[in-house]
């Protein structure tokens, strides 16, 4: 026994050995990568971010270099301070407490001690660097917007967040990333590939050299240029016209999917997010709740559509066969369900095809319609999924799947839906006639409808809509070439088509007629409230309007929303037909319409529920004059 | 591959093991101090140029200490032992003082550490001493004696103060025992060893009532009681010793020390401050484990380890040796250097039981069990097992003096091994 103490002793003492080394090495070691390790300093090449042209080549966003000064404390020598401070534009103070901040940061390591020199305090300051060491200047790279519309689509970058850096191990600390529009939906595109050199560095955290001799070191790779589909001229021109207002415009190239403006209203310059004031410009952004300018009306406000979703029932009683065009149906000033009245109408002549529905936007019409194709079928279940599958079959309901990183998913209810809300089959056609009106439980956002639209004008099927027309060297995603059908035959379309051109020619829209162009449209009104002081207090009508053009052959697919405009023809249709006139023919002849959009403001309407006071909406309001504003466009 | 000489067999094996040893060990020198310029073995300011110096005057000692008659060993013994103890009492007179230890000769530009070479002395004499035949290891009178021995040493380089070096000593233990020390011994020492780490880890309170407890049931299952003094004098000395270790870990332990014991134990409740630690007193500890870790299953490669090129682990070349050989060659690496570790210390120790003499076996098992002792403590320590206690890596780490002085305890051995054919 005496003499396997000892042996015993040393063969535990082995396998305990082994057993830590596979823990130490084998188990907690293998994650261990270059990346990972602290002993060698990865230093970033950046490459120049690529440039945004619009649709006809013209440049919208570059770059522009911005200078920093670094500071290592270590290296700084007694100098000029009072010189030194009159040159970098701060005070004495301000230059210790930076300077301590530096020193207790590290003291070998360099840091920003002054960020985004102007210019020319660069042009002054970089004689006289040598002057004062341990200080250098550091070229970094902003964004420039050569324009001063289209902040939110063009986006912006900023810094990384703690989510970037978790979510893609590309991103370190102080990376620039997009953060809103093509920025952010482009960014592995624009951003290009950052180079990478690794470099040995000792205990002091000191250089010693390039690690294994540069063997794994990369070279940047710049980032690619885009062309998108906007329409810089259209865009500006839509932005003019949402002065004072707010909303959204959207349009498109029903041919491609294209979209050609996307107007958010109220806007701001790109340009004020860019550089040293843009923390202090984006929390004002941001913290304007009220008038919400970072929220994109035309992608993100999602509304009761109202009648432009008429047309979408019309097509679905064609296709369903419950309904022809020449079949009429009787109008009392409503729309009555066993002696009460369910929809009111306003006064015209009535009984009514569906021509004359459509452009007279009869309420009742469309309830008689709408009833008859949810009780076609056995069920209501059956009826109302079919009716569902119908509508979402035009992109409405879910998410487009466009290539911008906001959007709404909108609303078209199902049997599942009422199924919640009033329990299983405890429901039937006439709980939801508001469905036929475009108000009750559907809700769209703008550009839902702008596509609806580009649907229609296809007669039965659309491209998704999007915002990227070129890569250099890359084709766009094969999705955004595919056409979507709609689950509308294709002969079905002609007739509501004519009722939407008859809209402009006798109808709802009958003065916003734009010579020598055949427009079709559709008005709308939607209803609104606010809750103030936990009132529910009913706002002053939304202003709807859809329209596509030429008639034959459409080039251009337009949905305008205005909040609190009153009805669809009052705001939305002017901007409807401007905007379709500035597109096809690039200049306008009803400057009657440009002038009165222009030199009307909707922000008294604005003011109202934040006033305090009682106040009126819809035919009591008067409209604000002002004088006509100004942007790019004139 | 064994030698056929009629009176001597050399043990090849052993040999062969040494070999591979200091090999691999120059190898971990050169990285740990290569500073990535070109590499100049004769540039004498290079430490790993130094080191194949004390390789190459190792091979002459080994020629001259086999070429020795073994008998040589066994006779000056106490001569060799008194000389060392002369050297290292020296010290506190000529000694230079490096890191705060008065342990080092200056002569010339090198230094020579006399107590590398006083294990040697102390592991001759007691085996000369237990083996005398009129020693007998079960006594009182000769185990004290013997105690003296090894405690006369050990003392002086506890005084220098090198502490690490002094607890080497315990080794010497594995060898008493092995001649036949009482096995109360072992009993005793294991206990307390167990009741010191206990009374530190868990306090003395509970400490006291698990021991009270087993003493109870030891007590009252025994057929036939001894008399009750018996139990309560384990338990007044278990309290005295409870009690006494807390205060030397209090009061006389020296900061560094404590703090390296803390460290080991996790005795910090606050875990903000034990993170601190682990970045002051225990940073060598810290960044050696991070550097083993850090070469995985295959390792960095030869020269390739980052945290040795950027010198993150301070003391690499000596005490640390090992976290290069666990970054840059991995667990494929630290497994095979702990595996020829063993195999020697096990040769060694299979060779001892096979001598002939006493006085043979007991300096291989001393020689078997120093090596087992600085491999265990020095490994254990690096790798974060045991509380951090500053002691060579035998063949490994930097230094003439320690290189010299394992050559010369495992050569002597070998030389009496191959001897023992005209023991008969």
């Amino acid at each position: 026994m005496r003499k396997l103490l000892l042996l015993l002793l040393v063969v535990s003492v082995g396998i305990v050995f082994t057993g830590r080394l596979l823990y130490l090495q084998v188990y907690k070691g293998a994650s261990t990568n270059l990346y990972e390790d602290n002993a060698i300093r990865k230093v970033f090449d950046y490459p120049k971010r690529g440039f945004v042209y619009d649709r006809n080549g013209k440049l919208l966003v570059s770059n522009q270099p911005s200078y920093d000064v670094m500071i290592i404390p270590n290296e700084v020598e007694p100098l000029d301070t009072l010189e030194f401070c009159n040159l970098l534009k701060i005070d004495k103070p301000t230059f210790l407490k930076k300077y301590e901040k530096a020193y207790n940061y590290s003291p070998r390591l360099p840091f920003v001690f002054v960020s985004h020199l102007s210019k020319e305090d660069y042009a002054v300051l970089q004689e006289k660097m040598r002057k004062y060491k341990g200080f250098y200047i550091q070229k970094r790279s902003l964004r420039k917007y050569e324009t001063t519309i289209g902040a939110n689509v063009l986006g912006d970058i900023g810094e990384v967040n703690d989510r970037n850096i978790k979510n893609d191990n590309y991103y370190i600390s102080g990376d620039l990333i997009g953060k809103q529009g093509v920025e952010a939906s482009y960014e592995k595109t624009l951003r290009g590939q950052k180079g990478i050199k690794f470099i040995q560095k000792d205990i002091h955290n000191r250089d010693i050299g390039p690690y294994k001799d540069g063997k794994f070191d990369t070279l940047p790779e710049a980032g690619k240029d885009i062309k998108i589909t906007i329409d810089a001229t259209l865009q500006a021109y839509g932005e003019l016209l949402m002065t004072n207002k707010r909303g959204g415009i959207i349009a498109l190239d029903p041919n491609t999917g294209e979209i050609l403006a996307l107007v958010s209203g109220p806007s701001y310059d790109p340009n004020i997010l860019v550089g040293r004031d843009r923390s202090k410009n984006f929390t004002k952004l941001f913290n304007d709740s009220i008038a919400n300018p970072t929220f994109d009306r035309s992608l993100q406000a999602q509304y009761a559509p109202g009648s432009p979703f008429k047309v979408i029932n019309a097509l679905i009683g064609l296709q369903e066969g419950i309904v022809n065009t020449t079949e009429q149906f009787s109008c009392k000033l409503g729309y009555y369900y066993n002696g009460r009245k369910l929809h009111g109408c306003h006064s015209h002549k009535s009984p009514v095809n569906m021509n004359i529905g459509i452009y007279e936007s009869c309420n009742a019409y469309f309830v008689n319609v709408y009833r008859r194709i949810i009780e076609k079928y056995p069920t209501a279940t059956e009826g109302m999924d079919t009716w569902s599958n119908h509508a979402k079959s035009f992109g409405l309901g879910n998410y487009l799947g466009y290539d911008l990183v906001v959007g709404r998913k909108g609303r078209i209810p199902d049997s599942k839906f009422y199924d919640k809300w009033y329990g299983k089959n405890r429901w039937s056609s006439t709980f939801m006639t508001s469905n036929a009106i475009g108000q009750g439980e559907v809700e769209a956002t703008p550009i839902q409808l702008a596509n609806m639209v580009a649907a229609i004008a296809n007669r039965g099927y659309f491209y998704t809509p999007h915002i990227i027309k070129e890569i250099e060297g890359e084709p766009i995603d094969e999705k955004y070439t595919t056409p979507r059908y709609t689950s509308i035959d294709k002969q079905h379309f002609e007739p509501v088509i004519q009722g939407m051109f008859d809209v402009y020619n006798k109808g709802t829209a009958k003065n916003l007629q734009v010579e020598g162009i055949d427009i079709c449209g559709k008005t709308g009104t939607a209803e609104n409230f606010v809750k103030i002081d936990g009132v529910k207090t009913q706002l002053t009508d939304h202003s709807i309007f859809v329209a596509f053009a030429p008639k034959d052959n459409p080039k251009i697919a337009i949905a305008v929303f205005v909040e609190n405009g009153y009805w669809g023809s009052r705001f939305a249709g002017k901007m409807a037909s401007l905007m379709i006139e500035k597109y096809l023919r690039g200049h306008i002849t009803r400057t009657d319409l440009e002038t009165w959009i222009l030199t009307h403001s909707l922000e008294n309407e604005y003011a109202k529920p934040y006033s305090g006071q009682p106040f009126k909406i819809n035919g009591e309001t008067q409209l604000q004059v002002v004088p006509i504003p100004t942007n790019e466009a004139n | 591959m064994r030698q056929t000489d009629r009176h001597y067999k050399f043990d090849w094996l052993t040999i062969i093991l040494f070999f591979i040893l200091v090999g691999f060990g120059w190898l971990n020198i050169l990285s740990a101090t290569y500073g990535g310029e070109t590499i100049e073995y004769f540039n004498l300011s290079n430490l790993y140029s130094k080191q194949l110096i004390f390789i190459a005057f190792s091979f002459v000692l080994i020629v001259f200490i086999l070429s020795i008659n073994g008998k040589f060993y066994e006779r000056f013994s106490s001569i060799i032992y008194l000389a060392s103890l002369l050297l290292l009492a020296g010290l506190f007179v000529f000694g230079k003082n490096i890191n705060g230890a008065t342990s080092w000769y200056p002569i010339g530009s090198f230094t020579l550490q006399p107590g590398e070479f006083a294990k040697v002395a102390t592991a001759l004499a007691v085996a000369k001493y237990v083996s005398d035949l009129n020693t007998d290891i079960k006594k009182f009178n000769d185990q004290l004696k013997t105690f003296a021995i090894i405690a006369i040493p050990a003392l002086l380089v506890l005084l220098q103060p090198d502490a690490g070096s002094a607890l080497v000593y315990g080794a010497f233990f594995f060898v008493l025992y092995r001649e036949g020390l009482p096995h109360i011994y072992l009993i005793v020492g294991a206990l307390l060893i167990a009741l010191s780490i206990f009374s530190l880890k868990f306090g003395i309170t509970s400490t006291l009532l698990i021991t009270a407890t087993l003493v109870a049931l030891y007590y009252f299952t025994r057929k036939k009681r001894p008399s009750i003094l018996q139990p309560i004098t384990v338990l007044i000395l278990s309290t005295v010793l409870a009690f006494g270790v807390r205060f030397f870990y209090s009061k006389i332990l020296p900061e560094h020390q404590k703090d390296r014991i803390t460290v080991w134990l996790s005795l910090e409740n606050d875990p903000a401050k034990l993170e601190k630690m682990k970045k002051t007193v225990a940073y060598n500890l810290n960044e050696s484990e991070k550097a083993i870790s850090s070469g995985g299953f295959k390792g960095k490669g030869f020269l390739e380890g980052t945290r040795t090129t950027g010198n993150f682990v301070p003391e690499q070349e000596t005490d640390y040796i090992f976290s290069t050989v666990g970054e840059e060659w991995g667990f494929v690496g630290s497994f095979f250097t702990v595996l020829v570790f063993l195999l020697l210390i096990i040769r060694i120790l299979i060779l001892a039981e096979r001598q002939k003499t006493q006085f043979s076996r007991m300096y291989g098992y001393a020689v078997g069990s120093i090596l087992f002792l600085h491999f265990m403590i020095n490994i254990g320590m690096v790798m974060g097992l045991i509380p951090t206690i500053g002691i060579p890596l035998p063949f490994f780490s930097y230094g003439g003096s320690g290189l010299w002085g394992f050559t010369i305890l495992v050569f002597i051995f070998i030389k009496l091994d191959s001897n023992r054919i005209n023991e008969w």
